[in-house]
């Protein structure tokens, strides 16, 4: 019908999402909450060998403010749980969390009155590591397979629409037992405001 | 060879087990008279023993004090002790409660009223010189009513290139000890350490607060009655508790 | 956030278990004690005069009062919080600084923010077991952790002249490597909070290379369980005296080009001479050890006047220097990496050398050692199959003793004992009590970093800062092991 049909490749059509999605997975900058072992093994992905600048994600933000993913990276002991929710909020959406090692993602072997059995207890995660330490390759695996997630996320309504479909399928997928099995059955409530990384949609683990 | 031989010990081997204070008798009575340390086959101490082992009593006597002389420079090191310590009027017995070699380490188990005057002879005394106080540690025993809670110091002398032990024993009604800040300053630390893992409390302590804790952290979370503090690690279908609540072993 | 459960009613003092739960001080009414959350300014009579407790969100309150306190107020005296999430920190140490302009007044260290209680968790595991927890204390030097660990074990068991020498030289093997990893892990952050990110990879890249070997030899990277009591878990695989020959090879090359790149560069001399003075007297008083106290110019190192492993019969020296300052204490730490590449090479021709047939790493007492004789097969890590066979097929006895080595632990006669490394933070100490049982009574760990952050507020106090960064960098902590 007009000249924008004739060019190849729907140059002229692509979505702001796609978009979006593009720049944000090609810039995130992360403010790394190094914490224990793994910070080490997140300062050698950061070296020559394994070159974390190769996604431009050497330089660190220490600021949280301009930081758009935090790697969790270590132990969280009772006494650094503030201080991480604190940092998590100073962020800027949009923004992702790793949780590296098995300690940020469950408490790891320290099954005690010390560690906070999970970052998740704190903030949502979207990519879990496990790990003791994670190798710097499984760092950068999880680092691209959040890439992936960044480039394929929806925005606004379509993003509740996928939040709540997800929701859905894992509640069905899932050997419910008692009282959850109600829980599934009702409709769950949509909610208006989806956080930018909604709790439920982030439950994807890492290999 | 005969038959008669084959089972018994030759003529000529000493007969030391013929003795009268080595026959089974007199020696079972002694051994009877010692304290049971352990009960139990493989140590169960829970009703998870299916062995049918749980009758068995183990009984081994506990080093509890050792008797000069101790050995290697120990002899040496508790006579300077005791001239220092003389030299302003103590006694080594008034301080030194009683003295432990063991495994190739002194300890002196010191009263507590006594520790800075020990302390501070152990780095002014020349003959002792130990410079470095590597800090206090806790021990806790609710097993030993009156003596639950013990700090442990260890100092090293590089003079001397030596190596020795304090140990304080306190009771859980009354948990003070004498602070060593104004004598070994590094002991800053370790002592608010101490408070806060054991609930020693040291007197004279410039500040003692929380250091690995949060500060409103209720408890002393190292204590044998405080718990590991775990949660049931869930699977799907079951979950396992944590470390101090599951069956034991050992 | 906070795990909640009920506690058991203890005896006198405070012990149950409601950590988040505002109230009541602990019982014990210690001065300067517990205090209940967000209370500032409690006066608490202790002899530095009021206490202040800084947990959050009272940070006008402190300001206020330190404004209140300064000799004439409102002249800007500010009160800076380095909090624990800092790119400066060597990990997650907090610091609270009083500050007059650029200059540094008072500092107050803070940590704990890293408490893991590995101590108290140890006492729930058997004392193999243990090695695993303890090995991530201080995780920039694993293997020191687990050595101290061990010898203090062996102590008790009193089976320290019966390691057998193949495993002692390996254990020397692995620690002088894991002396230069760690303090290249020093090293390299030193210079990126310098400013200079050169430092930080070329430091990096040769930590890589000691990174490989500990994986080819342990199989991880770091936190590798790999000193056990009476001995090493595995041999060393085959083919791994070529890699560390090779590793040896280059590494004079890499500390030349590392030193080609600091030791003269006039701006890291600017920020580190004079830097962080800490004299002999000041080392003593506070009880520094390690590179700092060698720094300081006195030559003491466990190695040599306390010797463990056979350290007395290996050459090397201990390096020294009297400059008391931030600049020397990096020559010393540099001039320990080229020491320990010497040890390396003398490691490498004992094994390399003429050995016995049957040369084991592990005790061959078989009610302690043990017993699986891991080895790598070609299905990674396990017990060897002809261990297996012999459990399996020909020995009940080896059988039993392996279950039970494994489920149970092997039992430690009561006791405690304290055995010291010297690791490459100073001296690291274990003190292990045992009531007789397979699991430790007690471990604590005395280590370096815990012990020298107290003289921050000696190098600190007067300088800028600025100089800070070096301070902490110069001590070289790793928060792991100064909070356990």
């Amino acid at each position: 019908m007009g000249l924008e049909e004739k060019i190849p490749s729907g140059i002229m059509l692509t979505t702001v999402e796609k978009v979006a999605g593009w720049a944000r997975a090609r810039s995130v900058w992360p403010a790394t909450f190094g914490l224990a072992c793994c910070a080490i093994e997140m300062m050698q992905t950061g070296g020559p060998r394994h070159d974390l600048a190769r996604f431009g994600m050497e330089r660190a933000s220490n600021t949280p403010r301009q930081a758009d993913l935090m790697i969790v990276a270590g132990r969280v002991s009772q006494k650094m749980a503030p201080v991480l929710r604190q940092i998590y909020d100073q962020m800027a959406e949009p923004k992702w969390v790793i949780s590296m090692g098995v300690c940020a993602s469950s408490g790891g072997m320290f099954n005690n009155y010390a560690i906070v059995q999970g970052v998740d207890h704190i903030v949502p995660v979207d990519i879990y590591l496990p790990g003791c330490p994670p190798r710097p390759e499984m760092l950068m695996d999880a680092i691209v397979k959040l890439h992936d997630k960044i480039e394929n996320s929806k925005l606004g309504v379509h993003r509740e629409k996928e939040i709540e479909a997800l929701e859905q399928a894992r509640l069905r997928r899932l050997p419910l037992r008692g009282a959850l099995r109600q829980v599934a059955a009702a409709p769950a409530p949509a909610g208006p405001d989806a956080p930018a990384v909604p709790a439920t949609a982030g439950r994807e683990a890492s290999q | 060879m005969s038959d008669a031989s084959a089972g018994t010990p030759g003529a000529g081997e000493p007969r030391e087990e013929q003795e009268s204070a080595n026959l089974p008798a007199v020696a079972g009575q002694e051994r009877l008279a010692e304290r049971v340390v352990r009960t139990g086959m493989f140590g169960t101490r829970t009703t998870g023993d299916t062995s049918g082992y749980g009758g068995l009593r183990v009984r081994r006597p506990p080093v509890i004090s050792s008797q000069p002389p101790y050995g290697s420079y120990f002899d040496e090191l508790a006579g300077q002790v005791a001239a220092a310590l003389q030299a302003d009027g103590t006694s080594f017995a008034d301080a030194v409660e009683h003295v432990v070699a063991d495994r190739g380490e002194l300890t002196f188990h010191v009263r507590r009223e006594r520790l800075p005057q020990v302390a501070a002879k152990l780095r002014d005394d020349p003959a002792l010189a130990f410079e470095i106080c590597t800090g206090v540690s806790g021990v806790h025993y609710p097993d030993d009513p009156g003596r639950e809670l013990h700090a442990v110091y260890h100092f090293l002398s590089i003079t001397h290139n030596r190596r020795l032990r304090l140990e304080v024993s306190v009771p859980d009604a009354d948990p003070h000890i004498p602070s060593l800040t104004g004598i070994y300053p590094g002991c800053d630390w370790h002592e608010r350490e101490t408070w806060d893992f054991f609930g020693i409390i040291f007197d004279g302590h410039p500040a003692l607060t929380r250091i690995q804790m949060p500060d409103d952290w209720k408890g002393h979370p190292q204590r044998k009655d405080y718990p590991l503090g775990g949660i049931p690690v869930e699977y799907r279908g079951t979950k396992v508790p944590s470390p101090d609540q599951r069956r034991s072993y050992a | 956030m906070t795990t909640t459960h009920e506690g058991h009613a203890g005896t006198a003092g405070d012990t149950t278990v409601n950590p988040g739960d505002p109230g009541e001080a602990a019982a014990g009414g210690a001065r300067g004690g517990a205090a209940p959350p967000r209370a500032t300014g409690l006066d608490d009579g202790t002899a530095e005069g009021r206490v202040y407790t800084v947990s959050g969100e009272d940070w006008d309150q402190v300001v206020a009062a330190a404004d209140e306190m300064a000799d004439s107020p409102g002249t800007g005296h500010l009160v800076v919080n380095m909090g624990p999430q800092h790119p400066s920190t060597h990990g997650v140490l907090r610091l609270i600084l009083t500050l007059d302009g650029e200059t540094v007044t008072e500092i107050r260290v803070s940590i704990g923010y890293l408490h893991t209680g590995i101590e108290k968790n140890m006492e729930y595991r058997t004392w193999t077991q243990g090695v695993t927890f303890c090995t991530r204390a201080d995780y920039l030097m694993p293997i020191f952790n687990e050595m101290a660990y061990c010898l203090a074990v062996e102590k008790l068991l009193g089976i320290e002249d019966k390691i057998p020498e193949r495993a002692q030289i390996i254990r020397v093997l692995m620690m002088e490597l894991n002396r230069i990893s760690s303090h290249l892990g020093g090293l390299g952050p030193f210079g990126m909070e310098l400013g200079a990110t050169t430092i930080f990879l070329q430091g990096l890249r040769f930590r890589e290379r000691v990174l490989d070997l500990f994986e080819l030899i342990t199989g991880l990277r770091m936190n590798h369980a790999y000193i056990r009591p009476g001995g090493v878990a595995q041999d060393l695989p085959p083919g791994a005296i070529g890699k560390i020959r090779e590793f040896l090879r280059q590494a004079p090359r890499l500390v030349r080009d590392l030193r080609k790149l600091i030791d003269a560069n006039p701006v890291f001399i600017a920020r580190t001479k004079g830097i962080a003075y800490l004299d002999l007297q000041g080392c003593i008083t506070l009880g520094v050890t390690g590179p700092m106290l060698r720094s300081a110019g006195l030559p003491w190192d466990l190695r040599k006047s306390q010797p463990y492993c056979g350290y007395e019969t290996y050459e090397f020296d201990v390096p020294t220097v009297d400059t008391c300052d931030t600049y020397g204490r990096y020559m010393v730490r540099m001039d320990e990496i080229e020491e320990s590449l010497k040890i390396i090479d003398q490691c490498l021709g004992r094994l390399s050398g003429k050995r016995p047939a049957d040369d084991p790493v592990m005790i061959p007492d078989a009610k302690i050692g043990w017993p699986a004789k891991l080895s790598l097969g070609p299905d990674g890590l396990g017990p060897a199959p002809e261990h297996i066979a012999h459990i399996m097929g020909q020995s009940m006895e080896a059988l039993i003793h392996h279950f039970k080595l494994v489920t149970e632990g092997f039992r430690v006669p009561p006791g405690q004992a304290y055995a010291a490394v010297e690791s490459p933070k100073g001296e690291l100490g274990c003190h292990a009590v045992s009531d007789g049982g397979t699991r430790p009574y007690r471990a604590h760990f005395r280590d370096p970093s815990f012990h020298h952050l107290q003289a921050m507020a000696a190098l600190c106090e007067g300088g800028m800062i600025a100089d800070v960064i070096p301070a902490i960098a110069s001590i070289d902590p790793v928060i792991g092991g100064v909070d356990r």
